[in-house]
């Protein structure tokens, strides 16, 4: 649904060059969430205002929907971004219109006429459970409340793709997980495309079906969510499982061991233990819930360098278990 | 002077300013919105970005802003003649009145513009609106209590630089001031004078005051 190939972003500014996006690669399956997890910085927001031409890139290619959008000009670059939904950290909203005049904006842009309007801004507000506002100007509603007016406005063309720029980094938690439930809920029911950027681990963990991790304008590991998280040395799987820097002790053996699924409910600790009977010391550890899925990451702790315990960590590797073993600083003497 | 003799002369006065006030504020809102949407959105990184432009408008208000009224009055002299045909009355009035207020209230309006969050534009931008929907939908209308705070400023300064194109030969209540109370020292008549002009000024504060309100959701 959304293809980005070799994306790159300069600013000038008084002989100064900052490289927001450097040739990224970015691809957004149809009926997906996809997040992209950055620090402040990392060019997020300039990556995804590329996406709908908000921003003209340097180089690169945008394909959404099929259509190359930098073929695109004038008019009808304004008309596919019609079709590509977009909601903001601040909301956007214009403050001399109620709500339901909010989501009659893109409606007049469009040039629906004015029965057929009315009909739409009171169904959009139905779907974003916002009905009993539309009277209210944007000041008067709680932040959730204008981001829910967002979503209703960016849903007024039908879009296949929505855009959600730290749609709920301005939001208090509680309001952060009815947005997102909301933002999930659609990608169900309609089948929304849905490409956020964010600096919340949460947000990932709660809703996204894949994920990239962008740090200085690239980006640095993308895929599946599942698979990300078990893959070694994945930095969204640092991210969700906060471990202190391992410092194995010299004659031990520190490993991460991340489990999925059913593997959650087998005792590999115990069967560990009992099977090559050996002491296995637990470090530290955490277990996630990932789009219905328990993932969890365990730092055990093995007597003898990792050489001494190759059948150990073979036998959890076989198990289907993903390990990482941090080395010792010296070698045992 | 009786008050059977004032009466008139005040009637007359009053109308002139108003008539100098209203059309030179007609004139003025609409240069000076223009002036000022220009200002904001041909600069660089703006909707329509004209650099050329952009300098050429700052110039012209800067430069109109620089020039004191009581010589602008005089050096427009040719200009209104050449315009309206006369260079005295309360017409030709009109003429020098907007020239000088366009800069001040075009200033004004960029201010407020500018004030205009500048997520509601690319929001607008995300949606698909043209520059034209988004300078009328978006700019002007988020920014409309400025607008009106800027116009009542800009009537209050209009009716005081209509007192001074009165003097010089543009009737109204400013030439009346001149004429009874300045050189024939009609105390009373000048009293009168001063108490319309405040009267007229706080009246326009109070609309504008209750306007813009009206207009504010922030
Ligand atoms: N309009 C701009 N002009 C100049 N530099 C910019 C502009 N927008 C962003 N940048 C710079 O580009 C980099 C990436 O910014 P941004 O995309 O906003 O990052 P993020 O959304 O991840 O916080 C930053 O170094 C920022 O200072
Ligand atoms: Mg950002």
């Amino acid at each position: 649904m959304i293809q980005i190939e070799k994306l790159s972003k300069v600013y000038r500014d008084r002989g100064r060059q900052v490289t927001a996006v450097d040739a990224v690669d970015l691809s957004v399956r149809a009926g997906e969430v996809h997040g992209v997890l950055g620090r402040s910085g990392a060019g997020k927001s300039t990556l995804l205002r590329c996406v709908n031409l908000l921003e003209r890139p340097d180089a690169g290619r945008v394909v959404v929907d099929g259509q190359d959008l930098l073929a695109l000009s004038g008019g009808r670059l304004r008309k596919a971004r019609q079709r590509i939904g977009m909601i903001h950290q601040h909301f956007g909203l214009l403050s001399s219109r109620t709500v339901a005049g909010n989501v009659a904006f893109p409606l007049e842009v469009m040039g629906v006429p004015r029965a057929e309007r009315a009909e739409r801004v009171r169904e959009l507000l139905g779907l974003v459970g916002l009905t009993e506002h539309a009277a209210a100007y944007p000041a008067q509603i709680s932040g959730g409340q204008k981001q829910r007016v967002g979503i209703a406005r960016a849903l007024a063309g039908r879009p296949n793709v929505l855009l959600s720029d730290e749609a709920t980094s301005a939001l208090d938690p509680e309001t952060t997980a009815s947005i997102l439930e909301l933002l999930r809920d659609l990608n169900r029911r309609l089948g929304l495309t849905i490409l956020l950027i964010t600096h919340e681990m949460d947000v990932v963990k709660r809703i996204c079906d894949s994920a990239a991790i962008m740090r200085d304008g690239r980006i640095t590991e993308s895929g599946p969510v599942r698979e990300l998280l078990m893959r070694p040395g994945s930095e969204l799987a640092r991210g969700l499982f906060p471990l202190p820097p391992p410092r194995p002790r010299p004659g031990t053996t520190v490993a991460d061991v991340t489990f999925e699924g059913d593997s959650a409910d087998r005792p590999f600790v115990s069967s560990l233990a009992r099977d090559f009977a050996t002491d296995v010391n637990i470090l530290g550890g955490a277990v996630e819930d990932i789009g219905g899925t328990r993932i969890g990451r365990l730092r055990v702790e093995l007597p003898g360098g990792p050489a001494a315990n190759t059948a150990q960590l073979a036998h959890l590797r076989g198990a289907g278990l993903t390990v990482e073993v941090h080395e010792a600083e010296e070698a045992p003497a | 002077m009786t008050w059977d003799e004032m009466a008139p002369l005040l009637r007359q006065g009053t109308l002139e300013t108003l008539q100098m006030t209203g059309w030179s504020t007609l004139f003025t809102a609409l240069g000076g919105i223009l002036l000022g949407v220009l200002l904001v959105i041909t600069e660089r990184g703006g909707l329509l970005p004209l650099a050329p432009l952009n300098k050429a408008v700052g110039l012209v208000v800067n430069v109109g802003r620089a020039v004191p009224f009581i010589i602008l009055l005089m050096a427009l002299i040719p200009v209104t003649t050449a315009v309206v045909g006369t260079s005295i009355g309360t017409r030709a009035a009109i003429l020098p009145l907007t020239v000088a207020a366009i800069p001040f209230y075009a200033r004004l309006v960029e201010t407020s513009l500018r004030e205009v969050e500048p997520g509601t534009v690319a929001a607008a931008l995300a949606l698909g609106a043209s520059r034209r929907e988004i300078v009328g939908k978006v700019l002007l209308r988020e920014a409309r209590p400025g607008i009106v705070a800027g116009l009542t400023v800009t009537v209050i300064a209009l009716i005081g630089y209509s007192a001074m194109a009165g003097a010089i030969g543009g009737g109204g209540l400013g030439d009346l001031a001149k004429r009874y109370g300045y050189q024939r020292f009609e105390t009373e008549m000048m009293m009168i004078i001063v108490v319309l002009l405040v009267l007229l000024v706080a009246l326009v504060q109070l609309l504008g005051d209750v306007t813009a309100r009206r207009l504010s959701h922030r």
